[in-house]
C-alpha cells in the first residue's frame, strides 16, 4: 500500500525509536551506568555483529561456505591502522574505515574470482589457505606493519557513537541487498546452483558481489576493531578468529540477520561473563557450544527474522 | 519493503539493548560473588577492603602463549602465599584477583579495565606478552593504576611510548630486548670469536623480532657477517629443512631467539645432522624443559643470556629454587622466577609506599632502589626499567658450567 | 645434490606425519562427510595416553601404542555417539561447529589437567642416526615412513576386500539406500571413527616419541595440515591422503630449504589454491555431476 512511500508515519516512527534507542545508550554511558568495562563489551559486540552479519551474507544467504573472513578483517585493521595513525584525526579515522573497506573489498573480488568456483569444502579450505596467506604477508611486510611484533599505540576514534553507526549501517544496507532482487539472486545460489544458473542467474557475479560485499564490512569491522582496541597484530586474525565469526553465524541461524546480531550478543556476553574462570572458561564455553547445537541445530534463528515472530502474533490476533 | 528494514532493525536494536542490560547486570552480580568466593576461599576473615590488598592478574591461561602466562602466574602465587604467611603487608592479606585473557589484546584490554574500573584493584600485573602488554597500557594510563609485567621485553611502546615519553604507570622487571640481543652479539664477537652467523628466529613473537634486530645491528656494525636469516613460528615441530639448508653454509655461531619449546627442538635437531657450532640463545632457552626436549647430549657450547644462574650460592636463589621444587615438583624457568620477583616487588613497594592508593605504590615503584630478587638486585631508572646486569650462561652436557656476568651500559 | 636427496629425506618423514592424521581425517570425512575438526585433538590425546602409560606405569612401545589406539577409539565412538549423532540429519555447517566444540573441549580439558606446558616424552625407541654418504637419516624417520605405508596399505584392504569395508563405502555412497539394504548404518559408522580415531593415536604416540614434545595444543597445526592434505589428495580417498600428506610436507621442506622460510605456510596454501583451481576435487578425488 503505502510501502512504496519512504517516509510515512510507521518509518519516521521506527526513525525515532532507532535515535531514542541511541541517545539512552549514550546517556548510559555518559551517568556511568554503562561504565568503561561493559562500554568495551558493547564495542565488541557491535564489531562481531558487523563481522556475523557479513559473514552471513556470504556463508548464509549465498551459502558459499567461507573460513577466511578474519582475512579481510586485518586488512580493514592494518589499512585504517595506518591511515589513522599517519593522520590522527576523525577525518583521518573515517578515511582509514573507507580506505580499509576498499582494501578487503578489492582483495575480496581478487580471491573470489578464481576460487569461488569451488564448491563447499573445497571453497572452505581455499579461503582458510586465502586468509593464512594474507596473515604472513602481514607478517613479513615488516617496514610497514612491524611484523610480528604488531601496531601499537593506534590512536582510539571509535566510540559508541560510530560503533553504532556503523553497526545499524551494516545492518540496514545488507538486509536491503538480501530483500532486493541482488539478494534473491543469491539465495537462489544457496538454494540450488544449478538451478539458478539455467534461470539465467549469473551465478558466478552473484556470488562475487556477495563475497566482496562481505568483504567491505569486514574490513569495517578490523578498522573500527584497530581504533577501539589500541593495538593489532597478525596473530589477532589467525584462523581462530575466522571459526570465533562463524559460530556467530552458525550459532544465530544461517539466513537470519537478527540471528547474527542476537549471537554476537549473547557469546560476547557469555566471553565476558566466563573470564574470570581462568583455565575453566573455555571448558565451559565449549560445552554450551556443543549442548547448543545438538538441542538447536538450525541456530537460535533458523532462518526467520524476529520480525516473522510479530507476523506471527498479528495473524494469531486476526484469527481470534 | 523498507518498512519491513527499518521494523527488523527496530527489534534488533531494542534486543541488544535489552541483552546487554540483562547480561552484563547478571555477569556482575555473579563476578562479585566469584570474588567474594575467592576472598573467603583464601582464608581471609572478612571482605571488608580494609583487611585485604587486591591486586590484579591479567594473565594469558588459556590460548596460544598459555605457557607462559600460567609460568608467571605459579611464580606470583608462590610470593603472595609467601607473604600471607609471614601475616601480609601491614597484617593485610594480599588477594589476586585473577582473570584470563585467553592470549588476545583485545581480551587484555577489556580485563585490565575489569580489574581497574571494577574490581578496583591496586595495581595489575601481566600480561606475560609485550603485545597484550602493550594493549593494556592505555587503560593504566587512563585508569592511573600502576601496571607491571615481568617479561615485556620489546624496545618500545612498553614503559615509553613511539614519541619517546616515559608511560608514567607501565613498569617491567625484564631486560628489554636491545639489551640482550646486544649482550649476546659481543658474546659471540668477544668471547666466541665468531665472524659469521646465522639467525634462526621465531617469527611469530614480538620477542622474537626484536632479539634478532638488536643482535644483527650489533653483529654487523662490529664487523660480523649475518650469513643467514631464517624463521619459524611456535609450535612447529620440524626444523630439519631450514637446518640442511643452513648447513651448507659457512658460519660460526647460530643465535636462536626465541623460547625453549621450540630451541630445545632445534638444537636437538641440528646436532641430529651433524652441526655442531656454537648456539645461542636468551632468557627465553632458561627452562629445565630445554634439556629435556634437546637431552643432555645435544647441550653442549650452548650459551644464553639470563637473569640469574642456578649456580648462584645466594641463599634467596637457593631457597627458591628448593621451594619451587616442592610446591609445583619442576625446576623454576625464567618465567617463573620473574612472576615470583614480580609478586614480592609488587609487595615491597605496597609496603613502601605505607598505602593503598596506586598513586603512592606507583610512586615507590618508581623510586625502587636496590630490590633484592632471584632475577638480580636492581634499581629503576627514569625510564621504568630495571637496571641489572646479566648472565652469560654456558652449557655442558646440559648442565650449567659456566657462567659471565654482563653489566649494562 | 646431496642437499636436495636430504631436503627429500626431511619432506618425506615430515609429509608421513601429516599423513598419518590424513589418513583417519579422510576415513572419517568419506562416511559422513564431516570436517572432524576434533581429530587433531584425538591425535593428541592419543600422545598424551602414550605419554601417561609409559611414563608412570613404565610399559613398553608396543603396549603403549596398543593402549593409546584402544583409547583413542573408544574416544573417537564416544564423541561420534554424543556429539555427531544427534546432529546426523541437520545441516552439515551444525556439526562442524559442535566439532570445533569438540576441539576446544579436548584441548582445554586436557590443559586444565596437565597443564599449558611442554613435556618430553620417554625415549621408548632407536634414534640412532644413519649416514649414507652426506645423507642423515634417523632410524625413527624410517619407522614413520613404513608405519604411515602399512597402515595405508591396510586400511586400503580393509575398506576394498572386507565386509564392514563395503558396508562403510555403501554408507558413504548412499545412507538411506545402504538402511535399506540391510546394513547397520549406525554401527558402520562407528566403526569408521573408531578407526580414524585409533589411527590419530598411534600418529600422536608416534609423532611424540619422534619429536620428543606434546602439549595440549598440539593437535591444531597438524589438525589444519592434515585437513588441507586430504583435500589436496581428494578428499575421502586414502592413497589420496598418502599422496597429500607426502607433497605437503615435500613442498614444506622445499620451501624452506631453497626459498624463504618464513613465506613457508603462505607457499603450501598458494599451492594448495592453484591445485583445487586446476582441480576442484583434488589430485585422486571424484568429479561427482550434480543432477538438478
Amino acid at each position: 500500500m503505502n510501502s512504496m512511500k519512504v517516509i510515512n508515519k510507521k518509518n519516521i516512527l521506527i526513525l525515532i525509536v532507532i535515535i531514542v534507542f541511541y541517545a539512552v545508550a549514550q546517556a548510559l554511558i555518559n551517568n556511568g551506568t554503562i561504565n568503561n568495562f561493559y562500554e568495551i563489551t558493547l564495542a565488541t559486540i557491535c564489531i562481531n555483529i558487523i563481522l556475523a552479519v557479513s559473514l552471513n551474507l556470504v556463508t548464509g544467504f549465498t551459502g558459499q561456505f567461507s573460513l577466511g573472513h578474519a582475512g579481510f578483517m586485518s586488512i580493514g585493521a592494518y589499512v585504517g591502522a595506518l591511515i589513522n595513525m599517519e593522520m590522527n584525526s576523525t577525518s583521518g579515522f573515517l578515511a582509514g574505515i573507507l580506505a580499509g573497506a576498499a582494501a578487503a573489498a578489492i582483495v575480496g573480488i581478487l580471491i573470489g574470482i578464481p576460487t569461488l568456483r569451488l564448491k563447499g569444502d573445497y571453497l572452505a579450505i581455499a579461503t582458510l589457505g586465502m586468509a593464512e596467506i594474507i596473515r604472513v604477508v602481514f607478517l613479513n611486510m615488516d617496514d610497514i606493519t612491524n611484523g610480528a611484533a604488531g601496531l601499537n599505540g593506534i590512536p582510539r576514534f571509535t566510540n559508541w557513537m560510530w560503533l553504532f553507526i556503523f553497526t545499524a549501517l551494516t545492518i540496514i544496507l545488507i538486509n536491503n541487498f538480501v530483500h532486493s532482487s541482488y539478494g534473491r539472486a543469491c539465495i537462489s545460489i544457496r538454494e540450488d546452483e544449478i538451478a539458478a544458473e539455467s534461470m539465467g542467474v549469473n551465478t558466478t557475479m552473484y556470488k562475487v558481489m556477495a563475497f566482496a560485499i562481505g568483504a567491505f564490512f569486514a574490513g569495517i569491522a578490523g578498522a573500527l576493531y584497530s581504533s577501539y582496541f589500541y593495538f593489532i597484530k597478525p596473530s589477532i586474525f589467525g584462523f581462530m578468529k575466522s571459526i570465533d565469526i562463524l559460530v556467530i553465524v552458525v550459532f544465530g541461524g544461517m539466513g537470519s540477520i537478527t540471528g547474527s546480531v542476537i549471537a554476537a550478543v549473547v557469546l560476547a556476553v557469555l566471553t565476558t561473563f566466563l573470564q574470570s574462570y581462568s583455565e575453566l572458561r573455555m571448558i565451559i564455553y565449549a560445552l554450551l557450544l556443543i549442548v547448543i547445537m545438538i538441542f538447536r541445530p538450525q541456530g537460535l534463528m533458523g532462518t526467520k527474522e524476529i520480525t516473522d515472530l510479530f507476523k506471527i502474533v498479528k495473524k494469531n490476533e486476526k484469527n481470534q | 519493503m523498507k518498512k519491513k528494514t527499518f521494523l527488523s532493525l527496530i527489534a534488533v536494536l531494542t534486543m541488544t539493548g535489552l541483552f546487554v542490560s540483562c547480561g552484563t547486570n547478571k555477569s556482575n552480580n555473579e563476578v562479585a560473588n566469584e570474588v567474594v568466593n575467592k576472598v573467603e576461599g583464601s582464608g581471609n576473615s572478612g571482605t571488608d577492603n580494609s583487611g585485604e590488598i587486591k591486586i590484579g592478574i591479567n594473565f594469558e591461561l588459556t590460548g596460544e602463549v598459555a605457557s607462559y602466562g600460567q609460568s608467571n602466574v605459579d611464580g606470583i602465587m608462590m610470593a603472595f602465599d609467601e607473604i600471607n604467611a609471614e601475616g601480609g603487608i601491614d597484617g593485610k592479606k594480599i588477594t589476586a584477583v585473577q582473570i584470563d585473557n585467553k592470549s588476545d589484546p583485545a581480551e587484555a584490554t577489556s580485563v585490565a579495565t575489569r580489574l581497574m574500573t571494577q574490581e578496583k584493584v591496586v595495581a595489575e600485573l601481566g600480561p606475560a606478552t609485550s603485545g597484550n602488554f602493550m594493549a593494556t597500557i592505555p587503560v593504566a594510563m587512563q585508569n592511573k593504576v600502576p601496571a607491571i609485567s615481568a617479561s615485556a621485553t620489546a624496545d618500545k611502546g612498553v614503559t615509553v611510548d613511539d614519541k619517546g615519553n616515559v608511560n608514567e604507570y607501565v613498569f617491567r622487571l625484564c631486560f628489554n630486548d636491545s639489551f640482550q640481543g646486544v649482550t649476546m652479539a659481543n658474546f659471540a664477537l668477544n668471547n666466541l670469536e665468531a665472524k659469521k652467523a646465522v639467525i634462526i628466529k621465531d617469527n611469530s613473537s614480538d620477542y622474537g623480532k626484536g632479539l634478532a634486530e638488536n643482535f644483527k645491528d650489533t653483529f654487523e656494525k662490529s664487523g660480523g657477517q649475518v650469513v643467514s636469516e631464517e624463521g619459524y613460528v611456535s609450535k612447529d615441530k620440524d626444523f630439519n629443512a631450514v637446518l640442511t639448508k643452513i648447513k651448507g653454509k659457512d658460519f660460526d655461531v647460530i643465535f636462536i631467539p626465541g623460547y625453549y619449546q621450540e630451541a630445545g627442538l632445534i638444537i636437538k635437531q641440528a646436532r641430529d645432522l651433524g652441526i655442531d657450532a656454537p648456539v645461542l640463545g636468551a632468557d627465553g632457552f632458561d627452562s629445565p624443559v630445554l634439556l629435556e626436549l634437546a637431552g643432555a647430549n645435544a647441550l653442549n657450547d650452548v650459551y644464553y643470556s639470563n637473569h640469574y644462574s642456578s649456580l648462584d650460592q645466594d641463599p634467596l636463589v637457593q631457597e627458591f629454587i628448593a621451594g619451587f621444587k616442592e610446591r609445583y615438583g619442576a625446576d623454576p624457568n625464567a618465567f617463573n622466577a620473574l612472576g615470583y620477583d614480580l609478586g614480592k616487588y609488587i609487595a615491597d613497594a605496597i609496603e613502601r609506599a605505607g598505602s593503598q592508593e596506586p598513586e603512592a605504590v606507583k610512586d615507590a615503584l618508581k623510586s625502587t632502589k636496590g630490590f633484592r630478587g632471584i632475577t638480580g638486585t636492581f634499581d629503576m631508572d627514569e625510564n621504568h626499567n630495571p637496571v641489572k646486569s646479566a648472565v652469560v650462561i654456558g652449557l655442558k652436557n646440559g648442565v650449567q658450567a659456566t657462567s659471565v656476568k654482563v653489566d649494562p651500559k | 645434490m646431496n642437499q636436495f636427496l636430504q631436503q627429500l629425506v626431511n619432506g618425506i618423514s615430515l609429509g608421513s606425519i601429516y599423513a598419518l592424521v590424513a589418513l583417519g581425517y579422510t576415513m572419517v570425512y568419506g562416511i559422513i562427510k564431516l570436517i572432524n575438526f576434533a581429530h587433531g585433538d584425538v591425535y593428541m590425546v592419543g600422545a598424551y595416553v602414550g605419554f601417561a602409560v609409559t611414563t608412570y606405569a613404565g610399559i613398553g612401545f608396543i603396549p603403549a601404542l596398543i593402549i593409546s589406539m584402544l583409547s583413542c577409539a573408544l574416544l573417537g565412538i564416544v564423541i561420534e555417539k554424543v556429539a555427531y549423532k544427534p546432529l546426523r540429519n541437520s545441516a552439515r555447517i551444525a556439526i562442524l561447529i559442535t566439532a570445533i566444540g569438540v576441539s576446544l573441549l579436548l584441548e582445554y580439558v586436557m590443559m586444565y589437567f596437565v597443564g599449558a606446558e611442554v613435556r618430553s616424552y620417554p625415549k621408548l625407541l632407536d634414534d640412532s642416526v644413519l649416514k649414507f654418504g652426506n645423507i642423515i637419516i634417523n632410524i625413527q624417520q624410517i619407522y614413520i615412513v613404513f608405519t604411515a605405508i602399512a597402515l595405508m596399505l591396510l586400511l586400503q584392504f580393509v575398506v576394498k576386500n572386507t565386509k564392514i569395508g563395503k558396508a562403510m563405502r555403501a554408507v558413504s555412497a548412499d545412507r538411506d539406500a545402504a538402511q535399506l539394504m540391510g546394513i547397520r548404518v549406525d554401527s558402520t559408522i562407528s566403526f569408521t571413527f573408531a578407526i580414524g580415531s585409533a589411527l590419530a593415536g598411534a600418529g600422536g604416540v608416534l609423532v611424540g616419541i619422534y619429536y620428543n614434545s606434546i602439549d595440549p595444543l598440539m593437535g591444531m597445526m597438524p589438525g589444519l595440515k592434515a585437513f588441507v592434505a586430504a583435500v589436496f589428495g581428494g578428499i575421502g580417498s586414502i592413497p589420496g591422503a598418502m599422496i597429500g600428506g607426502l607433497s605437503i610436507g615435500i613442498l614444506e621442506t622445499l620451501v624452506s630449504g631453497y626459498g624463504n622460510s618464513m613465506y613457508r605456510d603462505a607457499a603450501v596454501f598458494a599451492f594448495l589454491i592453484i591445485i583445487l583451481i586446476l582441480k576442484p576435487s583434488g589430485i585422486l578425488g571424484k568429479n561427482t555431476k550434480e543432477k538438478v
